[in-house]
């Protein structure tokens, strides 16, 4: 038998198996917490912050890695909640190229942020790895959730190709001593491009049709042309 | 940022996984590939070929339109010169054709491979279009060249092949098997979920291959034996769980039989006699014997190198033994499961493409069953059952059949010993196929039917866990293609027209659920399946023989199909070609993460771009002893023929073996096989052949960028050395 916690969210009771997190005990009653970094398949690690919550204590609580507790009170909208999330988007745009993450645009629009407020911060630049033939690595694009690397560990693949490089403000994702990811243990299966929020990875044919080449010339620029094996390329 | 104009959710056109995934599509292309999180198989995951590597639908070198050839008097063998036709004129000269060769020589001068990458409606018609208008059984598909050893022992001990258990168990696995599967590279995601049970949920995992293959990496015990003595480790196995009365006595009375007998023949089945034969540890054969049968729920996970072999149905009786000797069978998280190669290789067997059976293995010499299928397609139908897939090879050379249909296959690849099946099919009077691109056996053909893609027609796909799901046209088909369903129709409209039947049940359908209704008709096992069901619950494990009825996941609760299972003694020799001191190393042939099959997909997409060409695994050991380093070119022959490649040096390989995939035209690894074949599966011996290796210089005419970036490029590199 499950232990059953009986705990108040916005007012209204809500009464979730224990080891439930905030963001499952909210939605269970109808209530929407935004988040960023979290996915509803893989491990949450509470990164973004996006899902703070009031839980009544100094500090705000991450949603998706916070369980309840018996008579716990979460407040999800106060002032400070959304002043503190209206932050966090704020510091996101400044400094990374969210250009292409509709749903982060969605709560720039919805929490009222100031796109100009932090202007003139130091942004996060990064080349783009243009590495191999499937997918494209453009982590001006990237917000650091983890779920590329997750899903390349333990949550999915078992390959461990992705890790953190760099410290601080600096921190991108990375390979082994920066290697291309031809040179790394990475199979190529892209879960990490299902996963990422930001459209920092895509793949190859998107970013090419995206550029204006046409369908026809995608396939001429594969290493083989589109040609069979052992038969000379033709110089174009 | 591309918005797509639509999302089409359907089923991977590569293995028998049959992930679930959603195309994107932009003005007719397809640009993105992504997978559904909420869906079953795969929750999510692809694998690279899924998700990156079907652009081969756009591929320039699509067959747009029917083609005649011109040049039928220089042989088959000759570069084809092609003309286009209209569809009009192609089945007609297919039809006049086909009708001829059954006038003058019978119905069984025809034969036909069906196709495990065409829908379930696609062969369903196909079979129905050669039972009934042919009037021969000779249908068979590729199964036969991949699980045609585990089908003939699934069906003699339990009586029926499926894979026992679905892919959504193997997560809450407690100890299980993995034998003659690299299973990381040919079913990736299902490895996921099996990596998954070990990495967290502590599940014990026993691998038996001689390869050093990625899931060796998560395996609490590995068993590296020689290759072609799979039945003395696993009667070994067996002969441990008696000695230390490690058995369910219960389950072997209640749903067993046979058991006295195969104890006996057990007797000289010692650890230590099998360490002889396999080289494996006694020791370690004890404890792989302990780790499966001590386990609450254990299951047993195998591909290939089990049924590939001319013991292949020994080697599969050997394993369901283990299973009812302990009980393993019948429960969640248990199981015998047959990793199924290809999207619809189920699907295909499931919809009557093999020589023996209608729908659902619904046996052709059964009258009642026969009677069933006349009164439905309004003909009278052969009670023979026809030729298999391996037997059609040498009924070809000896011209008993004159006439081939070849429906989205290419045996020209997948035949052992290509040089005799080149012969062999040279001499037909006529060689239709039907397919997407002119593969190797295409080239051979007289007609080219031009099909439409999986991305480009309805349709279901039955997936290695039995679980029927959609197949749903993305884009329009490229040029004149017609799906293959619609082809067939259309074709067998006109063969009864000149055979001046007009059936009952007819070739009039408008849409592939039409087909599926008739099929589901005439198929208990599908009663409970359509297609408003599949829309709702993404897709159901047959069999299902209501609409109330759940599907079933896992088989055998109650019983098995044949009553009791029954344990085979099983003897242990070898018809294999065994090395000598002419040909002293041995073949493996497989497949790489890159490349599927023949290659005719894989080969036209940008998964090309890593895995370029075929490469011969070879170990540290024996390349010392032939001075060979990475990359060195070297001709492997054996006593049928040479090819040339360049050689991987990893201890990937054990030592005497090298694995060449048989992906590759232009080293195509079954010009080396050997044709003999298992005496009641009739599967080849793919997994050993007696080679020898010679170094040699690179062959004319290479492309030099080509040439220079091969090995740095990444995936072709040793795979031992990175973990």
């Amino acid at each position: 038998m499950t232990n059953m916690v009986t705990l108040t969210i916005d007012g209204l009771p809500a009464i979730v198996p224990a080891g439930t997190t905030i963001l499952n005990a909210a939605a269970s009653i109808g209530i929407e917490i935004p988040v960023v970094c979290y996915h509803p398949h893989l491990t949450a690690n509470g990164l973004c912050r996006v899902c703070s919550v009031d839980i009544g204590r100094r500090l705000q609580a991450a949603a998706c890695v916070t369980t309840v507790a018996e008579g716990m009170v979460v407040n999800t909208q106060t002032k400070d909640v959304v002043t503190a999330r209206r932050t966090i988007l704020e510091m996101l745009n400044s400094t990374i190229d969210l250009s292409e993450a509709p749903h982060l645009q969605d709560l720039l629009l919805e929490y009222d942020a100031d796109t100009e407020r932090f202007d003139g911060m130091e942004r996060r630049e990064s080349p783009v790895h243009d590495d191999n033939p499937f997918y494209l690595r453009d982590y001006n694009k990237c917000i650091n959730c983890w779920r590329c690397v997750q899903v390349c560990a333990e949550d999915a693949q078992y390959t461990f190709a992705l890790s953190f490089d760099g410290r601080g403000f600096h921190t991108l994702i990375g390979t082994f001593e920066g290697d291309g990811m031809m040179d790394t243990t990475c199979v190529f299966c892209g879960q990490c491009v299902g996963v990422c929020p930001t459209n920092a990875l895509k793949p190859k044919r998107q970013f090419l049709l995206e550029q204006g080449v046409d369908p026809d010339d995608i396939f001429r620029q594969t290493r083989r042309g589109g040609k069979r094996r052992r038969e000379p390329v033709a110089e174009n | 940022m591309i918005v797509p104009d639509r999302i089409v959710r359907t089923t991977c056109p590569y293995c028998g996984v049959g992930c679930q995934m959603h195309l994107k599509v932009k003005d007719e292309y397809i640009y993105a590939v992504e997978a559904p999180f909420d869906a079953a198989p795969n929750y999510g995951m692809l694998c690279v070929k899924g998700r990156f590597g079907t652009d081969y639908v756009k591929h320039p070198g699509r067959v747009k339109t029917p083609l005649i050839r011109t040049n039928r008097h220089e042989g088959r063998s000759a570069p084809p010169v092609w003309r286009e036709a209209t569809w009009d004129e192609a089945l007609d000269l297919v039809a006049d054709e086909l009708v001829r060769v059954v006038r003058e020589y019978g119905g069984d001068a025809v034969a036909s491979y069906a196709s495990a990458k065409a829908t379930n409606e696609d062969n369903y018609v196909f079979q129905k279009f050669i039972r009934a208008l042919m009037g021969t059984n000779n249908i068979d598909h590729c199964a036969r060249l991949c699980h045609a050893g585990s089908v003939t022992g699934l069906q003699l001990s339990i009586g029926s092949s499926a894979m026992s258990n679905s892919i959504a168990e193997m997560e809450n696995l407690e100890a299980f098997i993995v034998t003659g599967s690299n299973t990381t590279e040919t079913h990736p995601v299902i490895s996921n979920f099996l990596k998954r049970a070990v990495r967290q949920n502590g599940a014990k995992l026993v691998v038996i291959d001689p390869r050093r293959i990625d899931m060796t990496n998560f395996a609490t015990l590995w068993l590296r034996q020689n290759p072609g003595t799979d039945v003395a480790v696993f009667q070994a196995m067996a002969h441990t769980i008696v000695k230390e009365e490690l058995y369910d006595p219960d389950f072997i009375a209640e749903r067993t039989e046979g058991f006295n007998d195969y104890l006996e023949s057990l007797e000289s089945f010692t650890p230590e006699w099998a360490e002889s034969v396999s080289g494996v540890p006694a020791e370690s054969i004890r404890e792989a014997a302990r780790i499966y049968a001590g386990a609450n729920r254990a299951a047993i996970y195998w591909g290939m190198g089990v049924s590939q072999s001319t013991h292949g149905t020994d080697n599969t009786l050997s394993l369901v033994n283990l299973a009812l000797m302990c009980g393993h069978v019948g429960k969640a998280g248990t199981g015998l499961n047959p990793l199924r190669g290809q999207n619809n290789v189920q699907g295909c067997s499931d919809s009557g493409g093999l020589p023996n059976v209608y729908t659902a293995y619904q046996r052709v010499d059964d009258p009642d069953v026969r009677d069933l299928f006349q009164t439905t397609w309004g003909v009278d139908l052969s009670p023979t059952p026809g030729l298999t897939a391996t037997e059609m090879c040498d009924a070809c050379y000896t011209e008993e059949i004159r006439a081939m249909f070849v429906l989205g296959e290419n045996p020209m690849m997948s035949e052992p010993n290509q040089n005799h099946a080149r012969a062999a099919l040279e001499k037909l009077q006529f060689l239709v196929c039907q397919d997407i691109f002119i593969n190797e056996t295409g080239a051979m053909a007289d007609v080219i039917l031009p099909a439409t893609s999986f991305a480009e027609k309805d349709g279901t796909f039955t997936n290695t866990d039995r679980r029927v799901q959609r197949c749903r046209a993305a884009v329009p088909p490229v040029g004149n293609s017609r799906p293959d369903w619609d082809i067939l129709s259309d074709l067998g409209r006109r063969v009864e027209a000149r055979l001046g039947i007009k059936m009952s049940a007819g070739f009039d359908y408008g849409h592939p659920e039409e087909i599926w209704e008739e099929m589901r008709r005439v198929t208990p096992d599908f009663w409970g399946i359509d297609y408003a069901r599949i829309e709702r619950e993404g897709g159901v494990h047959w069999p299902c023989p209501s609409f109330d009825h759940p599907g079933t996941p896992f088989l055998f609760a109650e019983e098995f199909p044949r009553g009791r299972g029954k344990f085979w003694e099983v003897a242990y020799g070898t018809e294999s070609e065994q090395p000598d001191a002419e040909y002293p190393y041995n073949l493996s042939t497989g497949r790489v993460l890159y490349h599927w099959s023949g290659s005719t997909m894989t080969g036209r997409s940008r998964l090309e771009d890593v895995y370029p060409e075929a490469v011969c695994e070879i170990s540290p050991f024996d390349a010392e002893a032939l001075g060979l380093v990475t990359g060195d070119w070297v001709n492997v022959s054996s006593r049928r023929g040479t090819i040339t490649l360049r050689v991987l040096v990893t201890g990937r390989s054990p030592q005497g073996t090298v694995f060449v995939p048989f992906h590759f035209a232009e080293a195509a690894a079954n010009l080396l096989t050997l044709d003999r074949i298992d005496d009641r599966a009739k599967i080849p011996d793919y997994k050993n052949t007696a080679i020898k290796i010679e170094k040699t210089t690179a062959p004319e005419g290479l492309d030099e960028g080509y040439d220079e970036h091969l090995f740095d490029r990444g995936a072709i590199k040793d795979p031992v050395q990175i973990h």
